[in-house]
């Protein structure tokens, strides 16, 4: 492959730069912009040693770039309030967004279960839920694609650390996305969500607990070789991801309790919530490349 | 001490806290008939909800019997001079559960955080002072931090509108010096129209004098519960703190004689779990462990074969907080590895 596919970041805050440190390393994706709004970020100091294009006047400073630069991918990594605005000033030049945060204008996006299902609806924006889903969802659909599940319930716990002033301002975004989310693209009839924050120090690595409850008694044999698929897949990404205990079979209880913890790029490993984010982002934003360079080439 | 003259607002906690030892299988009959006969007693506020606040029906915390909606819609209009009042964790439950609440009645609502994460009840404080509610922040396991740490998580609960906070004991683990302490520095530095409030466990056995602690500190609510029903080795038994009061010249507004007979004729009998001080208890408050995780603990120790003070001592080391009751089965399985690896 000759040519990348050229991308913008926008939000230079951790989750930004932990996106743009993986992107660096991607094999079809450039990253080229990093957008910020405040001039003395570091995160944007860090994008122009880095060799990228930068501004601190938003979306706004990178649109009159975006024909000529080549964008074709953004993710957006700031909030959920200005989502729409950012989405529509990059809409305009037919750039796809993969949307980091929890507004979810476009599809949900959980890269084992759906990402492929996805490509080819030429979707412009897909939302990658929460951290907490991104975590969880997978383990649900594990369970959903041997037998129906009734209900589906999911238990973040991170580290108080790794909880940034966005989700702590409005946490029943957390809960009401992650639920749907459940519900959506885990397969589970009825979805529920729980956050844990938890202030211990060393910080504790990302712990999710994921309930299904099955509608007949469960299939554990095929449960089991599920789950066992469905770690491996996310695995992929996230190499922290890992089935800590169970699957516990308990009556028409499913349990998976699992550890997720981050590559370190930016973010520290415990930031497992924060890692599996920016990795699904880049995975889906590389689908998402493939896609372009394939109708490129018809 | 002296606390001759002052007033309190005693608060119930059975028909919520109550809940934990009756894994949240209360009936609505059961709540109408226990709430009637506070009210009868002269109890001004009483808590009702699923032990984990509104929201909190879910596999990790165990189904109520019955939904909150259903709960608070058989309470509330039953009433005749008590208020109910209902918990809303952040994170469990959200502002839509609050307006439900709202719209059953419920007219005191409580947000409730882990000590440290006050910033997460902005959303759900602003919006109880919106609704005009009598808005209550309630600072969990609150005491894993030093005062001067409390009440920069205070200030906050108070600047996003809330008219009372709590220092909440929800391990059952403090000293009649750490309420001073904590209750002082809130009663001294916060508004002077912002309430002060405690909510004991009675882990060690100090529910009645850490609440008097509380009192001389300058708090102005208490919570307890009608023969103590509560999660661990319960709250602070009500019937006994109004007695207390009573003697040292307290005005609470209680008939004393109608609680105790409340506690004894309808609360005590209907317990399925009897609430005491037992060694799994006594662990909570020893270690400092959250006390709702007790039936759990006991589950995982029969389920596993371990032994469930050994798995409550685990939860305190690894300094879980509210609500991880999902990690008592991810560490008695990690207890139960290491023994077959032993």
């Amino acid at each position: 492959m000759t040519t990348k596919v050229r991308a913008a970041i926008i939000g230079s805050g951790n989750i930004g730069t932990d996106l743009l440190y993986k992107a660096l390393r991607s094999e079809i994706i450039e990253p080229v912009w990093m957008v910020g709004i405040d001039p003395t970020s570091e995160g944007l100091k860090r994008a122009e040693e880095l060799g990228l294009k930068t501004t601190s006047d938003g979306v706004k400073g990178l649109e009159p770039h975006i024909v000529d630069d080549k964008v074709r991918i953004a993710w957006d990594a700031t909030s959920a309030y200005v989502h729409e605005a950012n989405n529509d000033l990059v809409k305009k030049h037919d750039v796809k967004m993969v949307d980091l945060t929890p507004a979810a204008i476009g599809p949900f996006c959980v890269p084992p279960v759906n990402l492929e299902a996805m490509m080819g609806r030429n979707e412009q924006n897909v939302n990658m839920v929460t951290c907490g889903g991104q975590a969880t969802i997978p383990m649900v659909a594990a369970v959903s694609r041997v037998q129906p599940v009734e209900y589906g319930e999911i238990i973040a716990t991170v580290a108080s650390k790794s909880a940034g002033p966005g989700t702590r301002k409005n946490i029943d975004e957390f809960t009401r996305t992650t639920a749907k989310g459940v519900e959506v693209v885990g397969g589970a009839d009825r979805g529920k969500a729980i956050i844990i924050i938890n202030p211990a120090e060393p910080p504790l690595v990302m712990r999710d607990t994921i309930h299904c409850l099955t509608k007949d008694p469960p299939k554990e044999a095929e449960i089991i070789e599920s789950a066992k698929r469905m770690v491996a897949e996310v695995q992929k990404y996230v190499p922290g991801y890992t089935l800590k205990n169970g699957p516990v079979f308990d009556g028409n209880r499913v349990s998976f309790f699992m550890v997720v913890e981050g590559l370190g790029d930016f973010l520290p490993k415990y930031a497992g919530n924060l890692d599996i984010m920016t990795a699904a982002g880049l995975r889906t934003a590389e689908l998402i490349a493939e896609e372009i360079l394939r109708a490129e080439a018809a | 001490m002296n606390l001759e003259g002052k007033k309190v607002t005693l608060h119930d906690m059975s028909l919520r806290d109550g809940m934990h030892p009756q894994r949240h299988q209360l009936t609505t009959a059961q709540m109408i008939e226990v709430a009637t006969a506070l009210d009868e007693a002269g109890v001004p506020l009483i808590e009702v909800t699923h032990g984990d606040g509104l929201g909190g029906a879910s596999v990790n915390y165990g189904f109520s019997a019955a939904s909150d909606e259903e709960y608070l819609r058989a309470v509330v209009p039953k009433m005749k001079k008590a208020k109910i009042s209902a918990l809303l964790l952040p994170g469990i439950g959200t502002v839509d559960h609050l307006r439900m609440a709202h719209d059953c009645g419920v007219r005191t609502i409580r947000v409730a955080t882990h000590c440290t994460e006050a910033d997460v009840s902005e959303q759900h404080i602003a919006l109880g002072r919106k609704m005009e509610m009598d808005t209550v922040g309630f600072l969990m396991m609150a005491h894993m931090i030093p005062a001067e740490e409390l009440l920069v998580q205070a200030k906050l609960m108070e600047s996003y509108g809330a008219n009372c906070i709590y220092i909440t004991d929800s391990a059952g683990y403090m000293l009649p010096d750490h309420v001073t302490d904590r209750v002082g520095i809130l009663r001294r530095e916060l508004e002077a129209d912002t309430e002060v409030g405690f909510h004991g466990h009675h882990n060690m056995h100090m529910g009645v004098a850490n609440s008097l602690a509380a009192i001389e500190a300058g708090a102005a609510r208490i919570d307890g519960s009608a023969a103590g029903m509560g999660a661990g080795a319960g709250n602070t038994p009500l019937e006994i703190f109004v007695a207390v009061l009573h003697r040292m010249g307290v005005e609470t507004g209680i008939d004393m004689w109608k609680l105790m007979d409340v506690a004894e004729d309808i609360v005590y009998p209907l317990m399925t779990h009897k609430v005491r001080a037992d060694r799994d208890s006594l662990t909570l408050g020893y270690a400092g462990v959250y006390s709702s995780f007790l039936l759990f603990a006991k589950r995982a120790a029969a389920k596993y074969g371990l032994k469930s003070t050994d798995i409550l001592v685990e939860l305190g080391r690894l300094k879980t907080v509210g609500g991880q009751e999902d990690m008592i089965e991810d560490v008695a399985l990690d207890m139960k590895k290491a023994g077959a690896a032993e």
